[in-house]
């Protein structure tokens, strides 16, 4: 026998744990430093948004809410990589991509809260809502890639699924498409190691979840997810090239979800403190921080500036989110079709006349 | 006898078979360490062994199929569908093939499987957690459809559902979970399949329903019952098949029904119970049908569930309509 075709995986890092630069030489954005603060302190403004969200759901005041403490380095890096005119397609915990390109904290909430109208978001209008049935956005992706290669227009979709999203079949055959037809498409996989309570080793027998590219022809790349630098470098290399016709790309982010699944769930029951202790010791704030301060960019004083600052507008925000009561019962019909049918008029003004009566 | 939640019944039968069925697993996502998201498979890994009880990847389509093969080869697998709303890739595997092989075959091969998944809403859960999609697989040929609507019908149905050497779907409403406890034996003796229970004897009126409406459904009875009305109560527990001769003698002696579900109204499965009495029992009317359902509308998010949900006073509304007309 003969070897007909081979193939390597790729992994990218600028910054290991500790802050050290793993590359001497860095990608044009990361010389600047304002655009490193830029997303530094986004990053911090998705944490304390997320430790307040927690806060809301244990105090009653909030749903179920899925945390993505941990994914900031990945949600930022993403965000800061797309333009506007890109089209981004959101699993359901991917705040910092969505804060970036203009969602407002309030409307996290009032998705969580039980509300559509945390659906109706600010930020690009042709962002999707969140998608929870697992993997099902990737075919969504790679449907709006195609509109944009038929229009020959130069954007991308970008769609973002957990490790677990990866054992679904919509994942591969969106993924195929992509390939065949060459799509302006990047394919993220956050790969946090556990899908509720499922290790990643339970998920499947690879060593990356990059390689699943290659069954379907296309480029798969790792990158260190929690490090902000890289992963906005692999975003705008993998975008540049889905804009310009080189086709899709699939960016497996290697991150740590240290909090619970959601706030429905005990992770304890299915991990142990050392493996999350030890994930603590790598997560995405802690590195970019010490790179910061390291080049004189940052101190104590302005970090407390900013955690005072961030703190100022979550609260804010979550004032407005408390102020958005109930929504009137009648809009539960008002938003299925255009057009209301005959026979779900009468449906509309009895629930209307009931949901009066509650109050 | 142990007073057990709805939850603990569906533990407890599971138990029961894994510890005297050998040919019995159980797969699904993050029902073995994690015992289930809603804790159904609680301590059944740590008891009956990884092989037993499966922690499956993350596909739906994948825990059918799967399912179906093994069932074809003579293994009885129970696999649960994390949330309601999750179901749907498991739809062209149920129709196409749960329902069909031993149809194909000429009963050479068959598919003694348990499709167990949570249903309805009322618990504040996320989207995609609150659908009631029975009326979806009570018109697939070839599949059972079940619904209890108390822990001891959850513990004995779901037993004679693993027995069974055809396909079930074992639908569980979540807001009945852990409402209430109720004594269980845990004897290993299942209850019988396609037939209603008939809950509460009455004249005046007869009152079909399922899953997480009978709860307000025997409140409105109870509170109709001060006043006078004497409502019949039948818990439909079969979906598919429908056991109709236990409705329509119903339905002759009190000439008046009325249906009260949780899923849309439209094509759901009270139109299949109101059809059938006008067919065979028409005459025995004394008021038009009642049905009282949720919307024909996408289950809102929680802020506006119970606005959907039929509460007591629809139903009760409902049920006047029938008595006064
Ligand atoms: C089709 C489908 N099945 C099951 C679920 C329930 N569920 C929600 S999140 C989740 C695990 C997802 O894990 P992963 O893809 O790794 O993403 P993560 O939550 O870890 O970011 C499951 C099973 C779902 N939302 N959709
Ligand atoms: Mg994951």
């Amino acid at each position: 026998m003969k070897t007909v075709a081979s193939f390597k995986i790729q992994y990218s890092q600028y910054l290991d744990a500790e802050g050290k630069l793993t590359q001497k030489k860095l990608p044009g954005f990361a010389e600047n430093r304002d655009e490193l603060l830029k997303m530094y302190r986004m990053m911090s403004f998705v944490r304390v948004f997320d430790t307040k969200a927690i806060a809301l759901q244990r105090t009653g005041q909030l749903g179920t809410y899925a945390s993505c403490l941990g994914h900031e380095a990945t949600h930022v890096g993403i965000g800061a990589a797309m333009k506007p005119e890109d089209v981004f397609f959101p699993m359901y915990r991917e705040y910092g991509t969505q804060f970036w390109r203009g969602v407002k904290p309030r409307e996290v909430l009032l998705f969580w809260g039980g509300d559509e109208r945390g659906n109706n978001f600010s930020g690009p209008q042709h962002d999707f809502a969140w998608a929870v049935p697992i993997a099902t956005q990737c075919h969504h992706a790679a449907g709006a890639a195609m509109a944009f290669k038929l229009r020959k227009e130069k954007r991308a979709a970008v769609s973002v699924i957990g490790d677990g999203g990866t054992s679904q079949g919509d994942f591969y055959e969106s993924l195929n498409v992509a390939g065949a037809w060459r799509l302006p498409a990047v394919f993220v996989v956050s790969n946090n190691q556990w899908a509720i309570s499922v290790p990643l080793s339970a998920q499947t027998a690879c060593e990356t979840l990059a390689q699943k590219a290659i069954a379907a022809g296309i480029e798969g790349i790792q990158v260190d997810g929690n490090d902000i630098i890289a992963v906005r470098d692999i975003m705008e290399y993998s975008l540049d090239k889905a804009r310009s016709g080189k086709g899709p790309t699939l960016v497996e982010a290697l991150t740590y979800r240290i909090s619970d699944h959601t706030t429905a769930d005990d992770a304890s029951r299915y991990r142990s403190k050392e493996e999350v202790e030890e994930a603590k010791r790598k997560e995405p704030l802690i590195r970019i921080r010490k790179y910061l301060t390291d080049i004189g960019a940052w101190d104590q004083k302005k970090e407390d500036k900013l955690l005072a600052e961030c703190t100022q507008q979550v609260d804010a925000e979550v004032e407005l989110y408390r102020g958005s009561g109930k929504p009137p019962v009648e809009t539960m019909f008002d938003h299925m079709f255009a057009n209301l049918p005959e026979g779900l008029i009468a449906q509309r003004k009895a629930a209307a006349e009931e949901g009066r009566q509650h109050g | 006898m142990a007073k057990v939640t709805m939850v603990e019944a569906i533990t407890l039968a599971m138990a029961y078979e894994l510890e005297h069925d050998p040919s019995v697993v159980v797969l699904g996502e993050d029902v073995g360490v994690n015992g289930g998201v809603f804790r159904a498979t609680a301590g059944l890994q740590q008891r009956f062994g990884k092989e037993r009880v499966m922690d499956t990847p993350l596909a739906e389509a994948l825990i059918a199929g799967m399912s179906i093969g093994m069932a074809a080869q003579g293994m009885k697998p129970v696999a649960e569908i994390q949330f309601s709303g999750f179901i749907y890739p498991t739809v062209d595997q149920m129709i196409n093939h749960a329902g069909r092989l031993r149809t194909r075959t000429r009963g050479r091969l068959h598919v003694p499987m348990v499709l167990r998944a949570p249903s309805g809403g009322g618990i504040h859960a996320p989207e995609h957690h609150s659908e009631s999609n029975e009326a979806l697989f009570a018109h697939m040929p070839g599949i059972r459809t079940l619904m209890p609507s108390s822990p001891a019908r959850a513990y004995g149905l779901l037993l004679a559902a693993i027995r069974d050497p055809d396909p079930v779907v074992f639908l569980e409403p979540t807001r009945l979970y852990r409402l209430n406890k109720q004594e269980v034996e845990d004897n290993g003796e299942a209850l019988p399949l396609d037939t209603c229970f008939v809950l509460r004897e009455g004249e005046d009126v007869t009152l079909v329903s399922w899953g997480a409406m009978l709860h307000e459904t025997l409140q409105a009875a109870a509170k109709l019952a001060e006043e006078g009305a004497s409502c019949e109560v039948i818990d439909l527990a079969s979906v598919s098949p429908i056991d109709f001769e236990t409705i329509l003698e119903s339905v002759e002696k009190t000439g008046r029904l009325a249906i009260i579900h949780e899923a849309p109204k439209n094509c759901g499965v009270g139109a299949e119970i109101a059809a059938t009495v006008a067919e065979k029992a028409i005459y025995s009317l004394k008021a038009p049908i009642e049905r009282v359902t949720g919307y024909d509308i996408p289950m809102p998010l929680f802020k506006l569930e119970h606005d959907y949900i039929p509460g007591m006073e629809r139903v009760i509304q409902g049920i006047r309509k029938v008595l006064e007309a």
